[in-house]
């Protein structure tokens, strides 16, 4: 069972491509990171590969059958700024519980603590935040985690607090993940293999 | 957070700070009166018999006194008294052809934003349409058009209010399609419906109330205005257009009570529903509702 993006080309501008001619493919229980400086191409091939965007060409497969558009999808993506993955007008409550029920272990895992349950989303802080948008994503159906950024925006304990959970939960449940960013020293610490961007428009290099 | 128009929109504020309440708890309050403060006029304008304006030539013309507070016309009619029934028919009025307008724009809105290219150009180019059409203009043509009269005035003035609110909700929708957490819930697996009805429907609602309170008090003073000037009720009805038109004539003979205090009614209910408008607005904003 693979997470694989076959000859994928994407440009935000006509002529110019961000993404060109690019394949890449995960296996379930591989961190994968995603190296490169801003604006080369990390989150938008991560979007594609979520199904958040569709490729100008080429195709997202896993298990060898397109990505579903209907029903939970099993590529999850976190974002980088949680305060706008979450419904502004939502207690936590709902949007914690939007995908599924995650249970008390888990919250208290990623150090959700319950009163904050009942809070609206203005009234925590993005590293308190992102937990929720972790668990949220975290679903039973999920085979593959795509976290885009998704600590740059916290300090550096919270970092460490987060990728420790999500680490230990990614090898327990054989989670195929792609950790996008531009922190090299994050990237060689949590992957097992790295792609940097710089070479990234060579074809086929990247299939396992 | 301190927003400063706060002492102007809210009358009451000064005495209600001393009393040592937030600034949530005085805007409630102050919507509170202000919505029973409209609903006792309804009721008055309801309940009020016809009696004191029926024909009464022994008391015509009387300046403003403790029986007749706003004075009598040249008919003898207690001014008061037509101008609490003017304003409830202005209320009632106002208050159709705004729920017709809101829901047009709701309509309107939800289609531009959803229904692709097509609908979306035809939408907008109606709303630069109407929008480039003096509202009064319109309002005129259209109340003409269907002979004027009650069912004139409201159509027309739910025909020519529509198009702002309109542009507000066909942005909310497309922003709100485009959020993260919209996408997000598409990837937790829901259906488009369940979107609408617990992510953007949610959204929409503090507005489309706000829109309607707000697009209220214009459609009072444009159905006051019509009248004033001929185009809409009949003279048998007790519209505060009717009494200032009619006591145009008399104003140089200086009975002036008889616009005066009509007038300066209609001007404080506009104000009024525009206070309550923006209170709501901040009542049900979430940035504000819950500090």
């Amino acid at each position: 069972m693979l997470l694989k993006g076959e000859n994928i080309s994407f440009g935000y501008n006509k002529g110019s491509l961000v993404l060109d001619n690019v394949s890449i493919a995960i296996a379930p229980g591989e961190v994968v990171g995603l190296l490169g400086p801003s604006g080369c191409g990390k989150t938008t091939l991560g979007r594609i590969l979520a199904g958040y965007q569709l490729p100008e060409k080429g195709v997202v497969t896993i298990d060898d059958k397109p990505l579903p558009t209907v029903g939970f999808n099993p590529v999850q993506l976190i974002f980088q700024h949680p305060e706008r993955a979450v419904n502004p007008r939502w207690q936590m409550r709902k949007t914690l519980n939007e995908g599924w029920h995650p249970s008390d272990d888990l919250l208290e895992e990623l150090g959700i603590e319950k009163q904050w349950l009942t809070r609206w989303p203005n009234e925590l802080s993005g590293g308190e935040l992102q937990r929720f948008c972790v668990a949220r994503a975290l679903g039973p159906e999920t085979q593959f985690l795509i976290a885009d950024e998704m600590t740059t925006m916290l300090d550096a304990i919270t970092q460490a607090q987060i990728w420790q959970v999500v680490m230990r939960i990614v090898r327990e449940r054989n989670i195929g993940m792609v950790v996008i960013s531009h922190e090299a020293h994050l990237i060689n610490r949590l992957c097992s293999r790295v792609v940097d961007f710089k070479n990234i428009n060579s074809p086929d290099l990247f299939l396992v | 957070m301190i927003n400063t128009t706060d002492t102007n929109t809210r009358p009451s504020s000064g005495i209600l700070t001393m009393m040592g309440l937030n600034r949530r708890q005085r805007t409630i309050i102050t919507t509170a009166v202000i919505g029973i403060l409209l609903l006792s006029i309804i009721l008055g304008g309801l309940l009020l018999s016809n009696e004191r304006i029926t024909t009464n030539l022994e008391a015509r013309n009387q300046a403003p006194s403790f029986s007749h507070p706003f004075g009598t016309d040249w008919l003898g009619r207690d001014m008061l008294t037509r101008t609490i029934k003017g304003l409830t028919l202005s209320i009632f009025v106002g208050l159709i052809a705004a729920a017709i307008s809101t829901i047009i724009a709701l309509v309107l809105g939800i289609a531009a934003a959803t229904m692709g290219n097509r609908v979306d150009t035809i939408v907008t180019w109606l709303v630069d349409l109407f929008m480039s059409i003096p509202h009064l203009v319109a309002l005129i043509l259209i109340a003409v058009a269907l002979g004027g009269g009650m069912r004139g005035v409201v159509i027309g003035v739910a025909l020519t209010h529509w198009p702002s609110l309109t542009r507000v909700v066909r942005g909310e929708v497309l922003q709100l399609r485009s959020t993260e957490y919209v996408q997000i819930s598409r990837r937790m697996g829901k259906s488009r419906w369940w979107i609408a009805a617990q992510h953007i429907v949610p959204h929409l609602i503090p507005q489309m109330l706000v829109g309607l309170v707000l697009l209220f008090s214009h459609a009072i003073l444009h159905e006051a205005s019509i009248t004033f000037l001929g185009f809409g009720l009949s003279p048998h009805q007790p519209a505060i257009g009717i009494i200032l038109s009619e006591s145009m004539r008399y104003l140089s003979v200086g009975m002036w009570w008889l616009a005066f205090f009509p007038g300066l009614s209609l001007l404080i209910i506009v104000r009024l529903f525009d206070i309550l408008g923006d209170n709501l607005r901040k009542l049900m904003d979430p940035y504000n509702a819950h500090s």
